[in-house]
């Protein structure tokens, strides 16, 4: 991004400070001991004072009170959350501004923390509603996860009177994915939220790591043999037509076609976006890759279809050959 | 009784890498050297060796192996247990396999990066950047991560070389589903399903859909073996193994043989077949019945071709003849197969191939079943079996 651009994505978004994610929202349901009672199962929190309603009577709560970490719940959407909107749907303000970031390449999505204050005890028959508004957004920052911005949202909580009962910051870090350092700071640091899925990675060991690490620069090569020039893949530490175990590599041309393929319909499995397509893909180097074939539908896939490859970036983790109708 | 194999076998040749702390290079690289300088040793050619042998704990796969240094095909490969209480071991199997005519020129390897890699002092802790963990990792990034996903990849284009529809698909999931109706120990006993059932069922990997696919299964089967003269004394009638054979083929590898000139073929059952009805003279025809490793469907089809039951391209015409059903040429997975009994890793097929010689399956065809073949898995190295009547 040049200056001029940073300027006006900062603008676009600081826009939205201040403003409102979505009308506020009470709970379906009023505080209630049925609700109370399985949470605090769930939750192994053997307090009487949330379930047993004489010995609350007794307590210096007079009476069964909510658990505080509970304040959130009450003002949720419940299971209507999980479905997926209808596609004509009103993204909601935060989503809105998450798809602006996502557009300008920080697809990256990383909860670091979240405040919570409480002000009074919630009892059976409160009814709670949640007023959440974007809060702030920090300026850009330089971190291990790469370059990001810090947005924070503030859930407001206020009863049937309309007095606030708690306040919510949930603070979480949009940035440009930062592959190597993100992968070190993942490996040394507990407290940092699950990253998105990304696909299962190629493992590095000798024979191999160096064929990655032209991918990750863009590249597809392919091993020769320095003796007798035969190409191979996948690579191998010694040539089996002459024994040699001098090698050197060419460059893919990414021109091929469709030796077999598959769509892979199921199970499917977290990181990986469907339809998927894998295609044999013989090179006209000669040498075969297994490869995905995209940028067509799947049904429109032949044996013997020409492609043209292009290594691009495909997740936070990887880098890959994509194959595409020639 | 004291083994025959005295003066049987010999050690013709020996090949070491240098020893260091730090290789600087990986397992495979170093067992490919150590085999090779072997054969030059005795002026052996890697298109001689015919047999492999390692430890189980040895990291270096016998096909990764067979790639590296260009081997041919392969009818004997074995691993023995329990690290260094391997070494002889390996010798034991070479002699046993160049004694019996298994194979004649057999190298035994083993090669670790003991101290640079997986300290071997470390034991059981760490992680393992494993030659299995390498050789996936060309196919798990873009997804092809399950054994359906690998097969349909030989599926489309076989359906693509030989015309082959998924009629013969659906023919060999249904005839097998119909013999499991009669078996109580089988998942799908009296439960049959028709084609309406199988087109709507759930894609897996195109063109494989659910009821191409063999079920998981919890179980265990064994089966005895024991000489011919002693099978005499025993409870039940003997069943002989006429003919048995391996093969590991030329650039094999495993569940994804992606790279020979054609894949729309399996190479190493094709060479296994031919071994093994080679052993006793046997001929297609003199098979009875068989039990094919159907992890999947369409792997019985090109079995069938393996095995000369058919010409390559014909499985369909043959299975849609009815030839795998109660009353056809071929009653196939009699028990209902891995698709409809279970799938124990193709041990219940042997358990079943042995019923039917003795005339015991639930589903006993009404003609003698004098030989019964029994197959094991494809994708991988494989092979099987011919057992028949002992007199």
């Amino acid at each position: 991004m040049t200056p001029e651009e940073i300027t006006a994505f900062e603008a676009k978004v600081q826009a939205y400070v201040g403003g409102e994610v979505s009308a506020p929202r009470t709970g379906k349901d009023d505080v209630n001991k049925a609700m109370i009672r399985h949470w605090a199962e769930v939750m192994g929190d053997e307090n009487p004072v949330y379930t047993d309603e004489a010995f609350a009577a007794t307590s210096a709560k007079h009476g069964i009170i909510a658990p505080p970490t509970m304040l959130l719940t009450w003002a949720m959407e419940g299971y209507s959350m999980a479905q997926t909107p209808a596609p004509d749907a009103k993204l909601d303000v935060q989503r809105e501004l998450h798809a602006i970031f996502d557009a300008h390449g920080f697809t990256g999505v990383l909860g670091t923390n979240t405040r919570t204050e409480f002000y009074r005890d919630l009892r059976p028959g409160d009814q709670i509603t949640s007023h959440q508004t974007i809060d702030s957004i920090s300026e850009r920052k330089n971190t291990a996860r790469g370059v990001g911005y810090f947005v924070e949202t503030v859930n407001t909580f206020t009863d049937q009177t309309g007095a606030k009962v708690g306040r919510q910051v949930f603070r979480v870090l949009k940035f440009q994915p930062n592959v190597a350092t993100a992968e070190a700071k993942a490996a040394t640091s507990d407290d940092a939220m699950p990253a998105a899925p990304a696909r299962i990675q190629a493992p590095r060991g000798h024979d191999n790591a160096w064929w990655w690490e032209a991918i990750d620069a863009g590249k597809l090569l392919i091993q020769r043999c320095k003796q007798c020039g035969t190409l191979r893949h996948p690579p191998r530490p010694m040539c089996g037509v002459c024994n040699s175990t001098e090698w050197d590599s060419i460059e893919s041309s990414l021109e091929g076609e469709v030796f077999s393929f598959t769509e892979l319909s199921y199970p499917k499995f977290p990181g990986y976006p469907y339809p998927l397509v894998c295609g044999l893909i013989q090179l006209s180097e000669g040498t075969r890759l297994v490869a995905n074939i995209v940028g067509c539908e799947a049904d429109k896939v032949y044996i013997g279809m020409k492609v043209k490859g292009k290594v691009e970036r495909v997740d936070d983790k990887t880098v890959l050959p994509n194959f595409y109708p020639a | 009784m004291v083994a025959k194999i005295a003066d049987k076998a010999a050690i013709v040749g020996i090949g070491a890498t240098e020893f260091s702390k730090d290789s600087g290079r990986s397992e495979l690289s170093l067992a490919a050297e150590a085999v090779k300088k072997a054969l030059d040793d005795c002026g052996l050619k890697p298109s001689d060796v015919d047999g492999m042998v390692t430890f189980t704990i040895d990291q270096n796969e016998e096909v990764d192996v067979a790639r590296a240094i260009g081997c041919e095909d392969l009818k004997f490969y074995s691993r023995i247990p329990y690290g260094g209480g391997a070494a002889t071991g390996t010798l034991l199997q070479a002699a046993m396999a160049v004694a019996t005519g298994v194979a004649e020129v057999v190298v035994c390897y083993r090669a670790l990066n003991g101290r640079s890699g997986q300290r071997y002092s470390d034991g059981v802790s760490g992680n393992l950047i494993t030659g299995s963990a390498i050789h996936y990792g060309w196919y798990m990034p873009f997804g092809l991560l399950t054994p359906a996903s690998w097969v349909a990849m030989f599926t489309q284009r076989y359906m693509h070389q030989t015309g082959c529809t998924q009629d013969a698909l659906f023919e060999v999931a249904h005839s097998t589903r119909q013999y499991a109706l009669n078996n109580p120990a089988a998942f799908f006993y009296q439960r049959p399903f028709d084609r309406a059932e199988y087109d709507t069922a759930k894609k897996i990997c195109a063109p494989l859909k659910l009821f191409d696919c063999c079920q998981e299964s919890d179980g265990g089967c064994a089966v005895v073996v024991t000489t011919p003269q002693r099978a005499k004394d025993l409870r039940q009638p003997g069943v002989l193994i006429n003919g048995v054979a391996n093969c590991l083929a030329k650039d094999q590898e495993e569940m994804t043989s992606f790279y020979r000139p054609e894949i729309a073929r399996i190479p190493e059952m094709d060479i296994a077949a031919k071994e093994a009805y080679a052993q006793c003279g046997l001929r297609p025809d003199d098979i009875d019945a068989a039990v094919i490793y159907d992890a999947f469907s369409p792997i019985v089809l090109w079995q069938l071709e393996s095995w000369g039951f058919c010409n390559y391209g014909e499985a369909e015409a043959f299975v849609k003849a009815g030839n795998l059903r109660p009353g056809g040429r071929l009653p196939t997975n009699t028990h209902g197969g891995q698709l409809s009994e279970a799938y124990i890793h193709g041990v219940n097929g042997i358990m079943e191939a042995v019923r039917l010689v003795r005339g015991t399956s639930v589903n006993q065809p009404k003609k003698t079943v004098n030989h019964a073949l029994v197959t094991s898995g494809v994708g991988v190295p494989t092979g099987g079996a011919i057992l028949g009547r002992m007199a």
